[in-house]
């Protein structure tokens, strides 16, 4: 189905134009001249006959929030505990501000981690586990004190500082285990999985004052996370980790709009995918025919397709317009009945049959911009699904 | 319905309460009676002085406490006593040095093998305790195995001579209460979250101090289990000093069995278990109210 001689676009390399970027104005991973502070150069590492990492090459720049988003098992976490110093890679370097740290052991390594499982020591109280590592180093006893009080203030746990960490809440120990790995000032923070054990609304809330704290403090972190909320909140850049393999390296909006392949587009929000035959090129504009659904026409750029060609086409949800009268375009347009109505409040997912009842399910989801109670579709309504030009994506497979 | 839950759990609980004052109280009382007796050509042979509760008064008013006085008057008691305790120190100790690495290298060995260390473990209690003294005799005895072997190693020249040595109790104690040491630790070690550890290397603790400030503070209770069950036992032991030991070490187990059979001093025998219990019932009450004190420091906040 694919031309031998179609490169697969690298990871980090954009397919087409940015839609636009939330966050124009940090981008080092697009200069030149900017050094980065970590990167990954081939790195491997297998357990067992499991490649866990598989020949991984990153950069990461100073102040950058970056997010590891993958499934459970992919290798994100193997790839960040590599960093951190507590698995040694079978291939490949590891450099951390231009220097190879791939043989240096965790404890001298100048960077902090924040465990899934908080690891706190539950034997010291919270001012003594925040001070662990500066009693390491060997800090005076007041600069000790004065910088655990420092950090106690910017996590907002004043006064709690002789406490153990079993009379915390599951928020303030997470608050306690982020201090305790800034208290170092390290260049580099890890987080693994930081918002696992918080409920959604407080997930909310820390996700931004995580945000406020890592542009205040100016640390580059570095969060691994199976939420793809989270990562595409917090992150400048974030890459999608599959089997051992980065597949997509960009900020989070060119992740959802402009999807790497088909794993991508499908593990990051919603997405409905169908094959179609590729009829004329011309130009951007691309024509074909897809099953059940009749000619389709979308731009491509950054895909050199030929007639004939068998692609993946994309829809996400939110792109599909629902209308019960036929939308004047001639193309990029579909009569179905609507078979489930999911109301989830702020929008509603619609899920339309096409083509009959052994047809298929598309998925539209409509914003619930008014507070009218009589919704304008129903179950089992005949309707019209409609989208732009702009809407289809080619994924590769 | 909640009724008889309630009175089961009752009964359930007085059961246990039962057996401690049926097979523990009142043994004491009886022994107790006994120490403040004197010695009589009797049977049992002794005189008691407390007759029964009708008498309290009297009997206090002449309570008879030679016995006990002895004990502190005459060097033989006291200074078993002090050799015990210095015996079942040394012991604990030696235990723990033994037990502590032994214990860490089974908690971080793979879990498939774990079932099987633990197992190597408790395999000696599968032998008589008296056989594998028996066994360190043989092993201890001049041209014994070990002078045997050391011998024809080259190493020494001529007969250790160590049984009947001090140190030959504490190789017989040390081997035979290891595994009370190592199983307590082994259990605490093996909770032991390694994403502690984790952390402590994370932030900047050398291995060494890692095991200083994590790893051990976290062990203690099991430290202090193990040195429970080693150190209360090995205090009044009996067996092996009288079958390891020399005229030297006179623990005061030894004595107590000299008393209660070879003397038929059955009430310098129970003053000498009396004072025993409370040397060992004061230091075990001392680091109870300190566990105490600990878990209720974690329990409520400032």
């Amino acid at each position: 189905m694919s031309e031998p001689n179609r490169a697969r676009p690298a990871p980090d390399a954009p397919r087409r134009v940015s839609p636009g970027s939330v966050r124009r104005a940090f981008q080092p991973w697009n200069e030149p001249q900017a050094r980065p502070i970590v990167e990954f150069r081939q790195v491997v590492k297998r357990f067992g006959a499991v490649t866990a990492v598989d020949h991984v090459s990153l950069a990461l720049y100073p102040r950058e929030f970056f997010a590891l988003l993958g499934a459970s098992g992919c290798g994100k976490t193997t790839l960040m505990r590599m960093l951190a110093g507590f698995e040694t890679p079978d291939a490949g370097e590891i450099l951390l501000d231009g220097v190879d740290i791939t043989a240096v052991p965790a404890h001298l390594r100048p960077v902090n981690m924040m465990f899934q499982s908080y690891a706190l020591f539950p034997h010291l109280s919270v001012a003594d586990n925040i001070a662990y590592g500066l009693k390491r180093e060997g800090l005076p006893r007041p600069e000790i004190a004065r910088r655990v009080e420092e950090m106690l203030a910017l996590v907002k746990l004043e006064g709690l500082g002789r406490r153990k960490p079993d009379q915390l809440s599951g928020g303030q120990r997470q608050r306690v285990a982020l201090a305790r790995s800034l208290a170092k000032r390290p260049k580099l923070l890890l987080l693994d999985e930081p918002m696992a054990a918080l409920d959604r609304k407080l997930r909310e809330a820390t996700q931004f004052e995580l945000m406020d704290l890592q542009s205040e403090l100016g640390t580059t972190f570095m969060v691994v996370t199976h939420d793809q909320d989270e990562a595409m909140t917090m992150a400048d850049r974030m890459a999608v980790m599959e089997r051992g393999r980065l597949l997509q390296i960009a900020p989070p909006d060119l992740i959802y709009e402009a999807p790497a392949n088909r794993y991508v587009a499908e593990f990051v929000g919603d997405i409905n995918v169908f094959e179609a035959r590729i009829r004329a090129v011309e130009g951007e504009l691309v024509s074909a025919d897809a099953p059940l659904i009749g000619a389709i026409a979308f731009d491509e750029e950054a895909v050199r397709l030929a007639a004939g060609e068998s692609v993946a086409i994309g829809l996400r949800p939110e792109k599909i317009m629902l209308s019960h009268e036929e939308p004047p375009q001639p193309v990029n347009k579909v009569r179905g009945e609507i078979w489930d109505i999911g109301y989830l409040g702020d929008m509603t997912m619609v899920q339309v049959m096409i083509g009959g009842d052994a047809g298929r399910l598309l998925k539209v989801s409509l914003t619930n911009s008014t507070r009218r109670i009589a919704r304008p579709f129903a179950w089992e309504d005949e309707v019209w699904l409609s989208w732009d030009v702009e809407a289809g994506l080619v994924l590769p497979p | 319905m909640s009724r008889s839950a309630g009175a089961a759990r009752r009964v359930l609980v007085a059961i246990p309460y039962l057996w401690l004052g049926l097979f523990f109280l009142l043994p004491f009382a009886i022994v107790l009676r006994m120490a403040l007796s004197d010695a009589a050509t009797a049977l049992p042979p002794y005189a008691p002085h407390f007759e029964g509760p009708g008498q309290l008064g009297a009997f206090l008013a002449a309570l008879d406490l030679e016995n006990l006085q002895l004990l502190f008057a005459d060097a033989l008691y006291w200074q078993s006593y002090l050799t015990s305790l210095r015996i079942a120190a040394l012991t604990t100790l030696s235990a723990l040095m033994i037990g502590y690495p032994l214990a860490y290298a089974m908690a971080a060995a793979p879990r498939r093998w774990q079932g099987l260390l633990v197992l190597l473990v408790i395999l000696p209690f599968w032998t008589s305790f008296l056989i594998r003294v028996y066994a360190w005799a043989g092993i201890l005895r001049p041209d014994g195995l070990l002078d045997a072997a050391l011998m024809g190693l080259g190493l020494t020249s001529e007969p250790l001579r160590l049984l009947n040595t001090e140190a030959a109790v504490l190789i017989g104690m040390v081997y035979s209460y290891l595994p009370f040491m190592v199983l307590p630790l082994y259990a605490t070690l093996q909770k032991l979250d390694p994403s502690l550890l984790e952390a402590a290397a994370d932030l900047g603790a050398t291995p060494a101090a890692a095991f200083r400030t994590v790893t051990l503070p976290l062990s203690l209770p099991g430290i202090l289990a193990g040195a429970a069950l080693v150190f209360i036992p090995a205090i009044g032991e009996f067996v092996i000093p009288d079958l390891l030991g020399g005229p030297e070490t006179g623990m005061i187990g030894k004595v107590l069995w000299t008393e209660f059979f070879s003397n038929r001093d059955w009430p310098l025998a129970s003053a000498v278990a009396i004072v025993l219990l409370l040397v060992l019932v004061l230091p075990l009450a001392l680091l109870q109210r300190w566990q105490m004190a600990r878990a209720g420091r974690a329990g409520d906040g400032p």
